[in-house]
């Protein structure tokens, strides 16, 4: 006689395996007093270039790092290593997104202790990024404004799952239209709330509030670090 | 686009709880989160694909979509939100910053025949 099946709870995270390894990378980066940022966009919105332009801006006061995902080739952190920061690329193969292991390997060696910021630079995707944490205490997610002003509502589980938002390429607004009130009106209706910062790593214009920006938060991170 | 992944990860952990209570899996149920950005058709088709060869082939795979909820200041209580690209409440349109439900990715149970 066969018996009807029994339910079993089990109540388990599909993805634990990489909230536990990014709850120790957090708490080894609180411990180092290191700040970690990441960068989620989509393909060709300016993560690289903006990240170009942070490194070789705070490498003069600050001690900064960083890793860089990429399904392929390394021409990201070759870009990026002109900045003089130490810098590792992260090689992803086919996989769409970077996860906490990937990052802890990555960061075999370095002296987290030594560094005052860590950029870790997504692979360009606005969908798979959204569901791992990396350990980071700033996600920050790029829109440019060649993409126009309703990528938040096209992709609302990343943008909803980002701290800060930030709108790049701000020279080019005036020749594509750029309607900066939609874009900020979409960006609060998925996340409501989210600062909005305004860049372009081109001209620097905004650059100087978008490294006070991080200042601050860093400031803030290390106050509540404090045994 | 990862659903592939989530669904071999899905498996692994049904795989490894069947082999601890013993008996065969009849059912997975997955409890699915509106703002986790996984399309529950393609993780049904995943899922398929990842336990024909496995310990559970053959079990079907039960979602339950969690739609959003959030705590609304003004209405002052848990409310459903409008949608996913409209942060506010359902009811009284104020924003919603503080989530309360929608990231669930968590396998709840197994239906298993002895």
């Amino acid at each position: 006689m066969t018996q009807e099946p029994r339910m079993v709870l089990v109540r388990q995270n599909i993805l634990k395996q990489n909230d536990v390894t990014a709850r120790q990378l957090r708490e080894r980066f609180r411990e180092a007093g290191v700040f970690v940022v990441s960068l989620v966009s989509s393909p060709g919105a300016g993560k690289t270039a903006l990240l170009e332009r942070t490194l070789t801006r705070l490498g003069g006061t600050h001690s900064v790092a960083a890793l860089v995902g990429d399904l392929a080739t390394d021409n990201d952190a070759v870009r990026l290593a002109r900045s003089n920061a130490p810098v590792r690329q992260i090689t992803t193969g086919t996989t769409c997104h970077l996860e906490a292991a990937m990052v802890e390997t990555a960061l075999a060696g370095w002296d987290l202790g030594r560094l005052d910021y860590l950029f870790i630079e997504n692979v360009g995707n606005l969908v798979c990024p959204a569901s791992y944490d990396l350990g980071e205490n700033l996600r920050l997610v790029i829109l440019s404004v060649t993409e126009g002003e309703d990528k938040p509502l096209k992709y609302p589980t990343i943008f909803n799952s980002a701290d800060v938002a930030v709108v790049t390429k701000i020279d080019l607004a005036a020749a594509v239209e750029f309607d900066y009130h939609a874009a900020e009106r979409n960006v609060h209706a998925v996340r409501p709330g989210m600062p909005i910062l305004s860049v372009s790593s081109k001209t620097d214009a905004g650059m100087d509030d978008y490294l006070e920006f991080l200042a601050a938060r860093l400031a803030e991170a290390r106050m509540a670090a404090r045994p | 686009m990862h659903e592939l992944s989530i669904a071999m990860s899905i498996v692994d952990i049904a795989t490894e709880e069947a082999a601890r209570l013993g008996g065969r899996v009849s059912a997975v149920h997955l409890r699915l989160g509106a703002l986790v950005g996984l399309v529950p058709e393609c993780l049904l088709t995943s899922f398929e694909m990842a336990s024909q060869d496995s310990p559970i082939a053959g079990s079907r795979l039960v979602i339950e979509e969690m739609p959003v909820m959030a705590f609304c200041p003004q209405c002052g209580g848990e409310r459903r939100i409008a949608s996913i690209q409209a942060l506010c409440c359902s009811e009284c349109g104020s924003p919603t910053p503080q989530v309360s439900q929608g990231r669930e990715l968590e396998l709840v149970g197994l239906e298993i025949e002895s």
